[in-house]
């Protein structure tokens, strides 16, 4: 990382989008979804961890500012749902925490970092269904980087951006990486 | 984790904290109105268990059936075992139907060990003689942290808990699974039993032994009661039931002795009035039914962390 803690094009990648952008970002999805669920009503938002899970408590926020109103937030673990367990090692379990109000009924938006194969969203479908029968469930991600692999499509877009597969899109967020950025670079992480 | 659990020593403190924490985000399944996971679906547990047991093997059932996995369920009674068919040749059956996990319980100390060389899936070790029963000592573990670490998140351990585990050492797997796991974990451990029922070597175990209950109760946060295991005895271990009783059973007058937070622990069964007293198995300290419950979502996360991943690479052996 270069020094006070900005990326640095070449050696960390790329930045795609910078703290003041994701804020803009949010700010917009959060209006779309008020917009799409006619002021937030009987609206449920559920992050995928881990970077979701920040992701939705942000939305939730933002549109009790807007409208004034406390919006469920809680998180949705998929692990036990995907279907590339056997691919690797048993991995450590994220956490699944719905609201009290539960979902059954409710409109639920999942929120997610990145949008890529789908298989993720795939298996949170899966594992909400285990949980209850939303009215409708709808997707929100801070990126869309392409190259699904499932009839899967994102209700909400903070970016679209194009990527070749060789890629790969890291987001950053300050709950979890002590900063807001999006990066993108060849092969390997930010070290 | 390693491929199979036959010992707690198998564990190491990153592996126990994995289960752990792995048990407790699988303990909210019991809250939901669908109790099963999709995580195991197409995998084969056979429960082989060679010795009675009516909470154990349940309890494995239980999880692996809440994982999806296919459970072929083998008690000795009624089987080829009864017209003399040998360990080996009922492994090399499993073997032939293709097992991914074999829940082992066994009257032998040694034989979850010996399985293991035997076959390719993941050998569970749910008792072998008086050697050791693992997976009791991470419920337990697991029981310790949820109601004295409730407030702690993931991955701590059990620092500075001390437990005090009581009565017959000698024959019992639990006591020498828990005192491995505990002190792994961090925890205190004082064994009180009478000399006759501590086992030979115990001044090698990570723990602190003593001969006196009265004194270990005011500074336990857990007791750990052991059942007295008659079965097992072939000698005389204690002059009369009554007189083990009075001097190292939990009774509601030794109970009071014990600081206001300390829990009450017992692997079950329990034998009423020799070991434990009934109104403190039935106290609101007892964590008895607890323990059970928690059972299952302990195996569960043992049973994903085993089976859930890419399948072992093959030992060379």
């Amino acid at each position: 990382m270069g020094a006070y803690g900005r990326p640095v094009a070449g050696r960390d990648g790329l930045a795609v989008l910078d703290a003041d952008e994701i804020r803009r970002a949010l700010t917009r999805i959060a209006h779309e979804i008020l917009e799409r669920t006619h002021g937030g009503d009987e609206l449920v938002l559920l992050g995928i961890p881990t970077r979701g899970v920040p992701l939705a408590r942000r939305l939730a926020a933002r549109i009790g500012e807007f409208e004034g109103l406390e919006v469920p937030c809680g998180s949705l673990d998929v692990t036990m749902h995907r279907d590339d367990l056997r691919l690797r090692p048993a991995r450590a379990l994220g956490r699944t925490d719905l609201p009290r109000s539960g979902v059954d009924g409710k409109t639920v938006v999942l929120v997610d970092d990145v949008l890529y194969s789908g298989r993720t969203v795939r298996a949170a479908l899966d594992a909400l269904t285990d949980l209850g029968r939303p009215r409708a469930v709808q997707l929100a991600v801070l990126v869309d980087r392409g190259h699904r692999e499932l009839p899967i499509r994102a209700d909400y877009v903070g970016k679209n951006l194009p990527t070749s597969q060789r890629e790969v899109v890291h987001v950053l967020l300050a709950e979890v990486d002590a900063r807001d950025t999006v990066m993108i670079s060849d092969e390997g992480g930010p070290s | 984790m390693k491929r199979h659990l036959i010992s707690a020593a198998d564990l190491s403190r990153g592996d126990a904290l994995l289960i752990l924490d792995t048990a407790a985000e699988l303990a909210s399944l019991a809250d939901r109105p669908i109790k099963k996971l999709p995580t195991l679906r197409g995998r084969t547990v056979v429960n082989l268990f060679f010795e009675d047991s009516t909470r154990t093997r349940i309890s494995f059932e239980a999880a692996a059936k809440r994982l999806s996995a296919d459970v072929i369920n083998f008690s000795a009674k009624g089987s080829s075992v009864a017209k003399g068919e040998s360990l080996k040749d009922t492994a090399l059956t499993l073997e032939a139907m293709g097992a991914d996990a074999v829940v082992i319980r066994h009257s032998a100390s040694g034989a979850a060990h010996r399985l293991a060389g035997w076959v390719r899936g993941s050998v569970v070790n749910a008792g072998d003689g008086t050697h050791e029963h693992p997976t009791q000592a991470l419920l337990d573990a697991f029981t310790i942290r949820r109601r004295l670490r409730a407030t702690a998140g993931r991955g701590s351990g059990l620092d500075g808990i001390r437990v005090t585990i009581v009565g017959d050492v000698l024959h019992s797997r639990v006591a020498r699974s828990n005192v491995l796991l505990l002190s792994i974990l961090g925890a205190e451990v004082t064994l009180a039993a009478p000399p006759t029922l501590l086992p030979l070597a115990v001044d090698t175990w990570p723990c602190a032994v003593s001969y006196d209950l009265d004194t270990e109760l005011p500074k336990s946060d857990v007791v750990m009661m052991l059942r007295v295991q008659q079965e097992r005895m072939t000698a005389a271990y204690f002059p009369s039931v009554r007189e083990y009783s009075r001097r190292y059973g939990l009774d509601a007058a030794r109970m009071a002795r014990l600081p206001d937070h300390a829990i009450v622990m017992h692997p079950g069964p329990m034998n009423r009035g020799v070991e434990i007293a009934a109104e403190v198995a039935d106290s609101a300290r007892s964590m008895i039914v607890e323990q059970v419950a928690n059972g299952v979502t302990t195996r569960m996360a043992v049973l994903y962390l085993l089976l859930g991943g890419t399948e072992f690479p093959a030992v060379a052996s």
